[in-house]
């Protein structure tokens, strides 16, 4: 492959039921390029983690998935309430995650330092009032 | 062992059955969803209270072989079709979570 390959899905903000679908679809097309399946791995779970925190924080957002030669980049970007303390969120064990949320299984405050501990490079550029920008690269 | 042995255990309804001869690797429990996205062992089987749809998409994220829901948790129609559709088993048992594991890891799991 020497042209990088792009993928990008819209996340719907209210619809938990579907949370998930673009990180399952992107695992599927990356199987079907036939990477490695540690790579795979840590892209489902990283992708996961942000499309998940984009319904439950953000309303929803879009992600872009570029694969190249040596790395896939994950773009996930929201306009929604943006992070007020990043070094806090990064923090294993904090969550703003409402009860509802909670009952369903997420709230542990996992989320942002498990797309940490599973990409070689992250960043995240946030803005109250205005949202979040996460970019994550997985090297191949 | 394989996904079979877990299927024919007394106490345990076969939901969706999945791959009967599919290797199992290992018993994991847990019911945050993103402890369990990132620990769940591929080909595992994961026991936990937690069913809904995520709880589908954390397992089909990690190559789970097979959900077992404890405590006579169960799965709405269309999750227990998608996870026909993906080739997941699910089980469910009135049991509680370590009693379930431990049913398992008496079957033989390794
Ligand atoms: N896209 C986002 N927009 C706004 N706030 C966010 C966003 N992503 C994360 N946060 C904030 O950072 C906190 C920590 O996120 P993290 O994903 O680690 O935990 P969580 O989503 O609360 O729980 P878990 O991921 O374990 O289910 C969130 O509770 C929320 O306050
Ligand atoms: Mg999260």
């Amino acid at each position: 492959m020497s042209q990088a390959l792009t993928f990008r899905y819209e996340i719907d903000g209210d619809d938990f039921t579907r949370a998930g679908e673009a990180s399952s679809s992107m695992k599927n097309k990356l199987k079907q390029l036939g990477l490695d399946s540690d790579v795979i791995r840590k892209v489902a779970i990283a992708m996961y983690e942000g499309e998940i925190n984009m319904v439950i924080h953000a309303d929803g957002g879009k992600i872009t998935v570029t694969v190249s030669d040596t790395e896939i980049t994950m773009v996930l970007s929201d306009t929604g309430p943006g992070i007020p303390d990043v070094e806090k969120a990064m923090q294993e064990g904090y969550s703003t995650a409402r009860a509802e949320v909670r009952s369903l299984g997420f709230g542990a405050g996992m989320g942002l330092p498990n797309m940490k501990k599973y990409t070689d490079e992250m960043q995240i550029d946030t803005t109250v009032g205005r949202g979040t920008t996460i970019t994550m690269k997985v090297y191949i | 062992m394989r996904l079979k042995t877990i299927l024919k255990l007394p106490g345990f309804r076969a939901l969706v059955k999945g791959d009967p001869d599919r290797e199992i690797s290992r018993i994991f429990c847990c019911d945050l969803l993103s402890i369990a996205m990132s620990k769940a062992p591929a080909d595992g089987v994961w026991v936990t209270v937690m069913g809904n749809r995520n709880t589908l998409a954390v397992a089909s994220l990690t190559d789970t072989a097979c959900i077992v829901l404890a405590e006579g948790m169960s799965l709405d129609d269309g999750t227990l079709e998608k996870a026909g559709s993906e080739g997941i088993a699910v089980l469910s048992t009135d049991l509680p979570v370590f009693d379930a594991a431990l049913k398992i890891y008496q079957a033989g799991a390794p």
